[in-house]
């Protein structure tokens, strides 16, 4: 399901909270939870729901496709991203609701646009999980 | 103006589970101590206008929550910092700037997850003055005055082992305590030498955990439905003293300590002899002796002899760490919360080792290594 990176993936360190979220990536499935109590999706992974404080919380797989919400281009990366300069940083607005910090790959930086339709691809860490990224649709 | 009898906990609790919490990460121990808090009192969460929290942002607890605050306060003065939360509260309270305080604590000490490392910044003083001589944090920098009050008054190393010894017949008590098994003077002095003169059962315990409280004006608490009857607060006090230990005015006595315990008893009104219960902060032994010394129960050089003959000790006059202390009962990195959380506990009357007939108890703590202190005056007896 993943595929090489074209921008540096440097892998995230989970802990037992987010360690079913990171697991699933490696099969490419984007996991959310949603709050057996209220129905709130709740992004960032946690035990509890932010909204209504119930802690019965269940993992559900997102579609995968959401909306550019804005972006910025990046002209100059640090550390892994050291030369990998210009991409894409941008708030990409999931179907499902929830808003997250990701990156636009699969089309030169200056034609990303607000409210483009994006879903995502995977790029493997090499340690057991992937970075979610989006890319253009149609 | 005083705050005194204007300010009420109404909320009070701990993480649901303590010890070794691996599946929490620090700031999910501030959210759990947090709702179990928010449920202890049966407010609803919209109510909470001000949020203070230490090790990790209040700005993360709040969004973490789900809680919009009109008044934030990150003081992070080490492990009493909750107490000067709590006095922080109490102020805004009082001036109107928010009406119901969530004060939260959580710290993966033992899992180390999501706790962020411990690296000395090497530019900054103890980085030039201290680190470069290799004392080990906490467990050599700590204790390292202790020998030079025990060359000036005399405490030998089986008093001081003492300490360890009564704190952990409380803890015996105390299901939720992480060490129960009883100990002797024998035991503490036969157990691993950390740093001289500290044996291991004389250090405090490094476990995972977190409390929290909702603080509000005593007013309020009155139309609040509240499960357990409010605390209120009758005298806070706060100081500072060094950020090295090794910069003190002197080994022997907290400076800190003495400033923050006359100035909430000052607050008060209150005298030593109305104390009916004692929390004082012990992250190694000698803490408790210097406390009950700089917060004026007992006189220069007495502490251990007033420990030794059974006056903290269950059924003794001035019950002391009646959780069992950071010795223990758990020490996550920043105790002080755990010591409120037991004062709380005795003035509601549900702590496990309950003290009968508690109306005041002080709540005193210590922040890094005598850098800090917070000191709370509580009483179930409204004013």
């Amino acid at each position: 399901m993943t595929e090489p990176a074209e921008l540096p993936a440097p892998a995230p360190q989970p802990n037992l909270e987010t360690q079913p979220f990171w697991d699933a990536t490696a099969e490419g499935r984007f996991l959310l939870k949603r709050c057996d109590t209220c129905g709130t999706v709740i992004w960032y992974p946690r035990f509890l729901c932010p909204d209504c404080h119930g802690t019965e919380t269940s993992w559900f797989e997102a579609s995968g496709r959401g909306t550019i919400y804005t972006f910025t281009i990046v002209r100059r990366g640090q550390g892994p991203y050291a030369g990998a300069a210009p991409y894409v940083a941008a708030y990409v607005t999931l179907d499902e609701g929830p808003t997250i910090l990701t990156n636009i790959v699969g089309c030169p930086p200056e034609q990303v646009e607000i409210g483009q339709p994006v879903e995502v691809v995977w790029h493997d860490t090499g340690e057991g999980s992937a970075l979610y990224r989006f890319r253009p649709v149609g | 103006m005083s705050i005194k009898g204007q300010i009420a906990i109404v909320g009070a609790a701990e993480t649901s589970e303590l010890g070794r919490i691996p599946q929490l990460s620090a700031l999910g121990l501030h959210a759990d101590a947090a709702v179990n808090a928010i449920r202890d009192c049966g407010i609803d969460k919209a109510e909470i206008d001000g949020v203070a929290s230490a090790g990790q942002s209040p700005v993360a607890v709040a969004k973490h929550l789900g809680i919009t605050p009109t008044w934030v306060d990150g003081t992070s003065v080490g492990g009493c910092s909750f107490m000067l939360h709590v006095r922080h509260a109490a102020a805004a309270i009082a001036a109107g700037m928010c009406e119901v305080v969530l004060v939260t604590h959580g710290e993966s000490g033992r899992s180390r997850v999501g706790n962020g490392a411990w690296s000395p910044d090497l530019q900054s003083l103890n980085g030039q003055f201290e680190v470069p001589y290799g004392p080990t944090g906490p467990p050599t920098m700590f204790p390292i005055g202790v020998l030079r009050y025990m060359k000036e008054t005399g405490l030998t190393a089986e008093q001081l082992a003492t300490v360890a010894v009564v704190q952990r017949q409380w803890a015996a008590q105390n299901p939720r305590a992480m060490m129960r098994d009883p100990i002797t003077v024998e035991d503490v002095l036969a157990s691993r030498m950390i740093a001289y003169p500290m044996h291991l059962l004389e250090c405090c315990l490094v476990t995972d955990g977190g409390g929290a409280l909702l603080v509000t004006s005593a007013e309020r608490a009155r139309s609040m439905d509240l499960t357990s009857p409010p605390v209120y607060v009758l005298g806070t006090g706060e100081s500072c003293e060094t950020p090295m230990v090794s910069q003190m005015e002197d080994f022997t006595t907290s400076k800190a300590f003495r400033v923050s315990g006359a100035k909430a008893f000052a607050e008060s009104g209150i005298g030593h002899a109305d104390v009916d219960h004692l929390m004082i902060y012990d992250a190694f032994a000698h803490l408790p002796i210097y406390g009950l010394e700089d917060l004026g129960f007992v006189g220069r050089g007495e502490a251990a002899a007033f420990i030794g003959e059974g006056n903290t000790a269950p059924g003794g006059s001035l019950p002391l760490n009646t959780n069992g202390g950071g010795l223990s009962y758990t020490h996550t990195g920043m105790y002080g919360m755990f010591a409120i959380q037991e004062s709380v506990r005795q003035l509601r009357g549900t702590a496990a080792a309950q003290v009968p007939g508690v109306e005041v108890s002080v709540a005193h703590g210590v922040g890094g290594m005598f850098g800090a202190s917070g000191t709370l005056v509580l009483t179930n007896q409204a004013q």
